[in-house]
């Protein structure tokens, strides 16, 4: 998805611009055609075999090859309504050479023989193309070959498995119970994907993945329609590299917070999120208005995860840093010197973030990236210092490192991969704290929930966040609801506002489902983990307007 | 098979696939097209690509049960294949007590959106018109980033009760970003156009490189509420947000803007000053429209926002029917009138105030009222007494389009701008703003 759309699609309300805004790639298939198993894995290594060799004898000195089948089911309800089932299927072949030290990519959904060669020579000819005006080889980090290998999302039930009818009553129910309890309006969807990559190159390496990805979410409004007011809630649900079961809305995978809030770890009930973002609502009508000042704020893991995404996984990716990214999504402000120097306090010493694409049950975690490079952890910011970036084969040997960080993706066949973002995550404070005992030792401060209005500048410095529900904080204890709530800060002066974070077992993941990023813009999907952290005297803002 | 059909072939392939149809109503939409890209970033080109796009959307319905099926082969099994599947899923579908049925056969006005110029453009034209941009920043000490884009396509449609429209399209955006080497400077321009003859992407270009030398030394001014000017490009972003929300069913069910207290709509009402007027014309010279919108309704010219007074919202077949009015479906295009000043005019006539020339990262804050949060980007000047006096630091707004136009001091001339959020082009004019918000510093270039 690019961007904007998914501004439309998280800012305006689902209901009114949901057919319109969401990205469907591929045709229209039926539910059982999404069970067709994947294509023999000895044919797509004959198939792959053809793009490398026709690429070889063309002049190509590296070439890769990702013959991809793409699904999605994505389901969107509103009130008692079914507004839209979409099943669709994208199956077709992408190739990336190097000649004479250039990139060249084609893509084709001829997916035989002679159509793969013929796209390996249209590749080849990009590449000499554009090596006319290159003057800088691709400096491609070495990988060794992995031979021919597999790798699984770990799921327990195939999403695409359970029949339509059972996951449609499931949104109904969430819908009619959200309604029962207040809720003017209610739209709930569920978004369902697999990607069946087979990856092969010149190094030597064919790889087969199966990956999986679902979230399911909603929008609760509640309307005053004598006082012309209404309120929203999110579902503070999270997209996962998980199947079905993560429906399963395990007692075990809740952890309790105060006021009868219940964060979800790797299980999701969305009835019962859905019936307390109802009453939720009806007491953000009356909430009381914010008053602006400085706050110790108390952030929770689906709040904080969207933080971390745009003020630390945004800046460190190394592609940004060099520039690649000036026309659209910007630079950064974690340049090269300042990483260099090893003394840049981007964080309080309690700061650990670790890139990490291995770790289970996220949206980032495969068993290796878009150009065949196994995944592993990194770190970021250790102790409060930046350390790292984000890189791929061709960029990471400007850190002076020979072995690519496993970054680089592409969310289609038709799409050259670049680097995006690994899951990115603020590692557990050792202490054993809870958030309620956290709250006890917060004076002044306010409690914030899941993800809201978010914008920050094109170096990564100034940010202003909003949430879904804010809690003051007085001497201790939670003193009821407020609203008109933002925070405004600078990245490196709130990361070293950090003050407490929980410990591991309040941990838990965000994630984003439709990330931006390039030109043309391609989607990417990542998890931010975290336990409940506070952040010391940062400056809020009353949000409130009158037109 | 050509990519781009013609009318006369639109037709013919679209009645061989409703002659398939067995559903009780039956729509095709056919879409083709050819899109070619040129990225380049560290005055190297870094990326390059196109993309031939054909389609042929079917929905099948059975009373109120609709499937849609798509697919991107047109042969006669393949036809045959869609209409089916089509159908199949409209048997599966639960019923969607939205649905409308397929339109009657329509008028349509129109509008000329296809030029040759750009249809032609070849990867050779793209790297021959990014030369002429690089040339300037390869020396100089500039770092230049920029984008372009064509691309040339139909769209189509036909239904079972034999209503066909054609609408042939082309379009070329190109943007920009020129950085100074020492990282101080930064300036952006963005044009599109439906003809590529009308794109100068060195005259663009010159643009960028004064705005990135112009804000070298940015001086911090404190937050508050300033008088501004808005560039067309940094005013089409608030402009947009307002646009999206003009639609009846959401102002109706009380959860937009236009929403009132008691459960009425502001539809009729005075909300911004008396010189906004807001139309949309598919027939608009400068920014051609299709004469027809997705579901086959004529797309008219229609007064949005008439010197101030809400004239019209957004409805959609079902809610039409639904409140007993006409349908009206959102526009192709929106055009903003303007006055007769020029920005340099409107610069000379300011005492005090802030030139913003981009926004940047522009989020809804508050549906209620439209507030929206962003910053501004890659040149933002001081005027005092008539003139640009220094560039300043960025800063971060807090304002809603609906306060903004309210507060409204001069307009100038309405020009055609490439929305930097969305893509879409709209005209816009450059406006002066009284108590315009920002909140905070930023310390981004």
């Amino acid at each position: 998805m690019k961007r904007r759309d998914f501004i439309q699609w998280s800012g305006m309300g689902v209901g009114a611009i949901l057919g319109s805004s969401i990205p469907v790639i591929g045709r229209a298939v039926t539910p059982e055609e999404l069970l067709e198993p994947a294509a023999d894995r000895a044919l797509k290594k004959r198939l792959a075999d053809v793009a490398l060799n026709a690429a070889r004898a063309k002049g190509a000195t590296y070439s890769d090859v990702r013959i991809g089948r793409y699904l999605q089911q994505f389901l969107f309800t509103r009130e008692k309504n079914v507004q839209n089932i979409t099943n669709a299927e994208s199956y077709g072949v992408g190739i990336r050479v190097i000649v004479n030290g250039t990139w060249g990519f084609a893509a084709t959904s001829d997916v035989t023989p002679d159509g793969i060669a013929r796209c390996a020579e249209t590749a080849v000819a990009i590449a000499k193309a554009n090596s006319r005006i290159q003057t800088e080889p691709v400096n491609l980090a070495p990988q060794k070959g992995v031979g021919e290998v597999v790798w699984n999302t770990p799921i327990q039930k195939n999403a695409f498995q359970v029949p339509v009818q059972e996951k449609i009553d499931l949104l109904l129910n969430v819908n009619s119970q959200a309604m029962q309890n207040g809720a003017a309006f209610v739209t709930s969807n569920l978004f369902q994907v697999n990607e069946q990559k087979y990856f092969a190159s010149t190094d030597g390496s064919y790889i087969d993945q199966d990956i999986h990805r679902i979230w399911p979410t909603f929008t609760v409004t509640v309307i005053d329609k004598a006082a012309g007011k209404f309120k929203t809630r999110d579902a503070l649900s999270s997209p996962m590299g998980m199947g079905y079961e993560y429906m399963d809305g395990l007692a075990s995978e809740k952890i309790p917070g105060p006021n009868g809030l219940v964060g979800y770890r790797n299980s999701y009930d969305m009835v019962e999120d859905a019936i307390l973002a109802a009453k939720q609502s009806k007491e953000k009508v009356t909430a009381k208005s914010v008053e602006a000042g400085k706050y110790d704020l108390v952030l929770d893991p689906n709040h904080l995860g969207l933080t971390i995404h745009e003020s630390v996984g945004h800046p460190t990716e190394l592609d940004r840093v060099l520039g690649y990214e000036a026309n659209y999504a910007g630079t950064s402000f974690a340049t090269l010197d300042k990483w260099r120097s090893k003394s840049f306090n981007y964080g309080s010493p309690l700061v650990n973030i670790v890139a990490d694409k291995t770790q289970p049950h996220t949206l980032g975690c495969v068993g290796y990236d878009d150009e065949g490079v196994p995944c592993k952890q990194w770190d970021i910011i250790k102790n409060g210092i930046l350390v790292n970036y984000q890189a791929t084969r061709d960029q990471v040997g400007i850190l002076g490192e020979k072995e690519s960080h496993g970054c680089c993706y592409a969310d289609d066949w038709s799409s050259v991969q670049f680097q995006r973002m690994p899951n990115v995550s603020l590692l557990p404070g050792k202490e054993k704290l809870n958030v309620n005992d956290m709250i006890k030792g917060v004076e002044k401060g306010i409690y914030i929930i899941g993800r809201g209005s978010y914008s920050i500048d094109q170096q990564r410095y100034n940010f202003q966040f909003g949430g879904q529900l804010f809690y003051e904080i007085k001497n201790g204890q939670i003193a009821g609801m407020l609203d008109d709530v933002a925070y405004q800060s600078n990245t490196q002066e709130f990361w070293n506002s950090c003050a407490q974070i929980c410990d591991k077992d309040d941990y838990r993941t965000f994630g984003s489902f439709f990330d931006g990023k390039g030109q043309p813009s391609q989607v990417s999907a990542v998890s931010h983990g975290s336990s409940t952290t506070r952040f010391n005297g940062v400056n809020v803002i009353n949000t409130g307007r009158k037109i | 098979m050509s990519v781009i059909l013609s009318e006369a072939e639109a037709k013919a392939l679209l009645q061989k696939v409703i002659k398939l149809s067995k559903a009780d109503e039956c729509e095709a939409n056919l879409l083709g097209e050819i899109r070619g890209n040129i990225r380049y970033a560290r005055n190297e080109v870094s990326t390059s690509g196109s993309l031939i796009n054909k389609n042929l959307v079917v929905q099948s319905a059975f009373g109120k049960k609709v499937g849609v099926a798509t697919i991107d082969e047109f042969d006669d099994a393949s036809l045959e294949k869609v209409v089916r599947r089509a159908e199949e899923l409209a048997r599966l579908a639960p019923e969607n007590p939205e649905y409308m049925g397929v339109l009657e056969p329509q008028q349509y006005g129109k509008s000329n959106g296809f030029f040759e110029s750009t249809a032609k453009i070849t990867p050779e034209v793209r790297a021959e018109a990014v030369a002429k941009s690089l040339a300037l920043s390869g020396q100089n000490q500039l770092t230049s980033a920029g984008f372009l884009e064509n691309r040339a396509g139909f769209s189509a449609m036909m239904n079972s009760k034999g209503l066909f429209a054609y609408y042939p399209s082309t379009g070329v955006n190109f943007s920009l970003t020129v950085r100074t080497d020492d990282g101080k400077g930064s300036g952006y321009v963005i044009r599109g156009y439906n003809d590529f003859s009308r794109l100068d992407t060195e005259a663009a270009s010159r643009i960028a490189v004064q705005k990135a030398r112009g804000s070298v030394g940015a001086k911090a001014l404190e937050p508050g509420k300033y008088t501004v000017i808005l560039e067309p490009t940094a005013a089409a972003v608030l402009l947009e947000s307002l646009y999206y929300d003009m639609d009846a069913r959401g102002a109706d069910e009380g959860r937009s803007s236009f929403s009132k207290p008691g459960g009425k709509t502001r539809l009729g009402e005075k909300i911004v000053d008396e010189r906004v007027n807001i139309y949309s014309d598919p027939a608009h010279p400068e920014l051609p429209a299709a004469p027809w919108a997705g579901d086959g309704q004529p797309q008219k010219r229609v007064s949005w926002i008439e010197k101030g007074v809400v004239k019209n919202l957004a409805y959609s077949r079902y809610w039409a029917q639904q409140k007993g009015v006409k349908p009206l479906p959102y526009p192709g295009n929106m055009i903003m009138e303007g006055g007769t000043a020029s920005l340099e005019e409107m610069i000379k006539n300011t005492k005090k105030g802030i030139l913003v020339t981009k926004l940047w990262y522009i989020r809804p804050v508050d549906p209620q009222t439209l507030l929206m949060t962003g910053l501004t980007r890659d040149g933002t000047f001081y005027i005092e007494d008539g003139k640009i006096k220094h560039p300043i630091k960025n800063f971060r707004f807090n304002e809603s389009p609906i306060i903004m136009l309210n507060n409204l001091e001069t307009l100038g001339k309405s020009e055609r701008v490439v929305s930097t959020e969305s893509d879409q082009s709209y005209m816009v004019p450059p406006m002066k703003i009284r108590e315009f918000t920002f909140s905070s510093l930023s310390d981004a270039v």
